[in-house]
């Protein structure tokens, strides 16, 4: 008998050999951790290896002589690799001269691109992303661009020479999880550059169902700096990031209406006579109004009407019902904010 | 460094003066800014770190002198 499972691979393995690729870079880890909203830089040190990621975003702000430690030092004892924002510019002129500066700040030409609409929102302008994208490839950026769930969005910035399209599950900072996980279906789908959910995640359960969905990789930063245990949060990311992606890969059962037995239903042992002739028949209760007798659970076994595979959003998952008041901080509805 | 009227220019938003001839470089040495994981823009153009110290800056340019923070 073998004890040991051969199949079992530990994450460095289940990494090494399913990469994720962007712009002909290779990360073992699928994971892009943000540093903003940390409490401060040595517990953002500590959750960023806990997250096991190996890339993670910045900003560019104006310098504070009085600003403690330095969040350059954190990166260089870390060895992660600095991706620069452009968080806070809401034209696509501003968002470029912020690149530039990022480019020169941290000597890469990488970028990710976001320009936002509004204050309250923080959604991205379309109009405005796209006309800094095409700038941007045209200067020779490496962009990864922070967009809608608009899978017309996603496909016009995949034109325009982007790197990455990095759609939102929700709101930046709200924590919603997906909101429409069948249109980050359909840009999974349609997508031939990696497809990195950005923003939105409120906990680990959100980054796994986006890479269930076929994301290539989960951008966060809010779930992890702002959650009670930062580290411990990272921690989690990490691992749901992987079960997520191995979840993918591995394939999920479609789901069905009703019940399918893993025990073979021959070689029952004869245990004796029923010792109730008075017990209802299944097709005596069924509420179905079948023909044959048969289960109907065949015809309610797909995938929901549009999603192609069955690897598509499950219905189970689709958004949590917020509860009018929005008492909840991401537990189950009726549960509260205790605790 | 030559001889004249200090110069007024605006760095990140507050008004300063530099004598004249200061460089981008000569003003962070001043303000003894880390050169690391920064970049600097005269009236919203980027100036490229290996011009910093050819760079002069002339009266009523605003600087912006920009580091890395933490953000998503």
């Amino acid at each position: 008998m073998v004890l040991t499972d051969p199949t079992a691979a530990t994450s460095d393995d289940a990494a090494g050999d399913d990469p994720l690729v962007i712009a002909g870079h290779r990360f073992g880890s699928r994971l892009i951790l943000g540093t903003g909203g940390a409490p401060n830089l040595d517990e953002l040190e500590r959750a960023l290896i806990a997250s096991g990621t190996e890339m993670t975003t910045v900003a560019l702000r104006r310098v504070d002589p009085t600003a403690p430690g330095s969040l350059f030092a954190v990166l260089e004892r870390t060895g992660i690799r600095a991706l620069p924002n452009t968080a806070g510019c809401f034209t696509a002129r501003d968002a470029v001269r912020t690149a530039r500066l990022g480019r020169e700040a941290l000597d890469t030409p990488w970028v990710k691109l976001e320009v936002v609409a509004d204050e309250r929102t923080l959604l991205p302008d379309p109009h405005e992303l796209l006309d800094a994208a095409e700038q941007l490839v045209d200067d020779g950026f490496v962009v990864l661009a922070y967009t809608n769930d608009d899978p017309v969005l996603a496909r016009r910035l995949e034109d325009a020479g982007v790197a990455a399209v990095m759609p939102l599950g929700a709101p930046i900072g709200s924590g919603m999880g997906i909101n429409n996980a069948y249109n980050l279906a359909m840009i999974v789908e349609q997508a031939s550059v990696p497809v990195v959910l950005d923003a939105g995640v409120g906990t680990a359960s959100d980054a796994a169902l986006a890479m269930e969905i076929g994301c290539d990789a989960v951008l966060l930063a809010t779930a992890v700096t702002r959650a009670r245990e930062p580290v411990l949060m990272a921690r989690a990311m990490r691992h749901a990031v992987e079960a997520g992606r191995l979840a993918r890969r591995a394939g999920r059962i479609p789901r069905r209406r009703f019940a399918q037995a893993s025990s073979p239903s021959e070689g029952l042992a004869d245990l004796g006579p029923s010792p109730a002739p008075g017990a209802a028949s299944p097709d005596a209760v069924s509420p179905w109004p079948t023909s044959s007798g048969g289960p109907p659970g065949a015809a309610l076994s797909g995938p929901p009407p549009g999603i192609a595979s069955s690897c598509g959003p499950p219905g189970a998952a689709l958004p949590d019902a917020v509860p009018p008041g929005g008492a909840s901080a991401g537990g189950p509805p009726g549960a509260g904010a205790s605790s | 460094m030559s001889v004249g009227a200090p110069v007024r220019i605006t760095v990140n938003g507050e008004e300063t003066t530099v004598p004249p001839g200061t460089t981008v470089a000569l003003l962070l040495d001043a303000l003894g800014t880390e050169r690391r994981g920064i970049a600097v823009a005269v009236d919203g153009e980027v100036v490229i770190r290996r011009t910093w110290s050819e760079r002069s800056l002339a009266p009523g340019e605003a600087v912006e002198i920009l580091s890395i923070a933490q953000g998503g």
